[in-house]
């Protein structure tokens, strides 16, 4: 009886600590899913690639501030208590996010758009530099000797699950919407933002009805908490070098691996082969779906064969297989790959229309759509704007249904290029393949993470002494791996290759995880701590 | 096993600072080849960059030399030693 009411209690502790997590994963990864459209909002319309760096950028800041809200919250939660500092974290998270979902565009408010959007999404990243290492300590420090790999797991599933939750939520209403209605100003992308009041509502609610950790609840009883947990985590050398150990040897490596996974591999199969939209998000969608598990699988047996060798393999994966995985996204969806079908007539159709200057009378953009299919079932669409300039003005009141080319001053034609690719069953299924290998690194260097650093640290210290190299090592080298990965491409670009090496991006995270695995190799111990209460 | 440890510790001790140097040498390359109108988009990258990776480039070379004086010789298996 005493068994049941056990688990139950510890049901409810992971149901309601993951609830708010997945929650604050959601908020914090909407604006990553909706980079581009958020560059063309809040940044210049002619800014191109530095407006998407530029949000890029920003999209790092909320992940390089989350140390010093790992610092901020990590205090306070060793302080007062875990429970109504990640109470906190999430009213903080649900707040920002929705704020951000009301800041009016550049076209309205000019510089002070990006600059808003800036300090909530530092917000967002302090909110979240707290939340992480309180609910993953509150579990820990919940469940049962032996099995503590397997309930934090739990904790880890959420931000794959937050990150899927915003896809699907994103998904659903740009499907809804359609293109158009969802990229306006004050169209669907504010949505996911505003959506988040409400979740964030409900998981306030459930987080109340919590009780405080029991360990830390006895510590306060007893008077041992700690006056200053920043000086004791950070001050004195034989915790300061096991914070080091757990960044350098653990922590730094599961971040890029982590970001890779889950968003490099989106943000490469979109920019770099192409694919829709809608496609790209599907095959995360699924790949995430079915690793998901695995997550709570390798927590299970890092509770049997420890924590270390789990999280290493994991790395040493990833490392040797990231450019042969990439590479064959490419060759996946190269049109060179792939078999056209023959009769055009069935397979190939062109359409064509102009699209007016509202401002330039003089300059008409002519589309032109042609779309290729396979004899796969992929695909292929190839958008042209070339630009028109007239003689004369055009007059408004009369549109024009032929541009004659006496009418013409000067036309550039191939301007601007587009290609959109939706594969076919075989080659989705493919990309799917390659997502859901890394997203199974992903289950086994994060999986049994919480549980490796809860042991790590003492109790009356360990909200702060495991926050900040978690949040180092995935907010700050994780988190980069998008806005760094892209940064290496530019690098690569020259005028006799102007589109740069695709795969130069992934030297960063095999860069990192390399290093990451030797220290981790050599300084790491597999010895499980059966006492956490210490 | 120790020793390799140790004398990793060196190595990791140079690294640290080689990678600032290396950060600061590409900081400046990219700067001033980037064309007028993305200067300061490229002066912001850099500097973040540099900001966010020299302090922890600093925790590495403290990393290092700890590794390097032997103290990973032995981790703490209670909370007591680090008390």
């Amino acid at each position: 009886m005493s068994q049941e009411i056990k688990q139950n209690n510890i049901a409810f502790v992971i149901g309601a600590s993951s609830v708010g997590t997945l929650i604050e994963w959601y908020d914090f990864y909407i604006f990553g899913m909706l980079a581009t459209i958020i560059s063309k909002q809040f940044f210049p319309a002619d800014a191109g690639t530095a407006a998407l760096l530029s949000t890029l950028a920003i999209f790092a800041a909320g992940f390089i501030v989350r140390p010093f809200g790992a610092l901020v919250f990590g205090r306070l939660g060793d302080l007062i208590g875990r429970k109504h500092t990640f109470l906190l974290t999430l009213i903080i998270m649900g707040g920002s996010t929705f704020a951000i979902g009301l800041v009016p565009g550049f076209a309205t408010i000019g510089w002070a758009a990006p600059i808003l959007v800036l300090i909530l999404r530092l917000l967002q990243g302090l909110a979240l530099g707290g939340e992480y290492g309180g609910a993953a300590t509150y579990v820990a420090e919940h469940a049962p000797a032996g099995q503590r790999g397997f309930w934090t797991s739990w904790i880890q599933t959420t931000a794959t699950l937050g990150l899927f939750l915003a896809l699907g939520i994103i998904i659903l209403i740009r499907t809804n919407q359609g293109v158009e209605n969802f990229s306006a100003e004050w169209g669907g992308w504010r949505y996911p933002f505003w959506i988040s009041i409400l979740l964030v509502g409900v998981s306030v609610l459930i987080r109340m009805r919590m009780s405080e950790s029991p360990m830390f609840t006895k510590l306060k009883s007893e008077g041992k908490t700690s006056t200053n947990p920043l000086k004791e985590s950070f001050g004195k050398k034989a915790n300061f070098k096991m914070v080091l150990l757990a960044l350098f040897g653990a922590v730094m490596g599961q971040g890029v691996v982590w970001y890779t996974g889950q968003f490099y591999a989106q943000s490469f199969i979109e920019t770099v082969c192409k694919i829709d939209f809608i496609q790209s998000r599907n095959i995360m969608l699924v790949a995430i779906l079915m690793a998901t598990p695995c997550f709570v699988l390798f927590g299970w047996l890092s509770d049997k064969v420890g924590r270390k060798w789990i999280m290493l393999i994991g790395m040493l994966a990833a490392v040797l297989t990231y450019r042969p995985i990439y590479k064959e996204f490419i060759n996946i969806t190269s049109a060179a790959n792939r078999t056209k079908i023959v009769d055009t007539r069935l397979t190939s159709t062109m359409t064509s229309y102009p699209i007016y200057d509202a401002k330039d009378k003089t300059k008409i953009y002519l589309k032109q759509q042609t779309d290729t299919t396979y004899f796969d079932g992929s695909v292929f669409k190839y958008y042209r704007t070339d630009t028109i300039i007239l003689k004369a003005p055009r007059d408004e009141a009369r549109p024009i249904t032929l541009i004659n080319p006496d009418m013409i001053r000067y036309s550039s034609p191939n301007a601007h290029l587009v290609v959109e690719k939706t594969m076919g069953n075989e080659a989705y299924w493919d990309m799917i393949w390659l997502v859901f290998i890394q997203i199974v690194y992903v289950t086994m260097v994060y999986g049994p993470i919480a549980a490796f650093l809860v042991e790590m640290f003492p109790t009356k210290i360990r909200y702060t002494s495991m926050s900040l190299p978690y949040h180092i090592g995935n907010g700050v080298f994780g988190g980069l791996v998008p806005f760094l990965g892209t940064l290496i491409v530019e690098f690569t670009k020259t005028s006799s290759n102007p589109a740069g090496d695709s795969l130069a991006g992934l030297w960063y995270p095999i860069g990192v995880a390399s290093v990451c695995f030797i220290i981790g190799l050599l300084y790491l111990t597999n010895k499980i701590d059966k006492n956490v209460m210490d | 096993m120790n020793t390799i440890k140790k004398l990793l510790g060196y190595v990791w001790m140079l690294i640290a600072p080689c990678i600032i140097l290396f950060l600061v040498y590409e900081a400046y390359d990219k700067i001033s080849k980037a064309p007028a109108t993305l200067q300061s988009n490229v002066i912001l990258q850099w500097v973040i960059i540099l900001l966010i990776f020299t302090p922890i480039c600093v925790g590495f070379f403290i990393f290092g030399s700890y590794a390097s004086k032997g103290e990973y010789d032995h981790l703490p298996a209670a909370s007591s030693e680090i008390d």
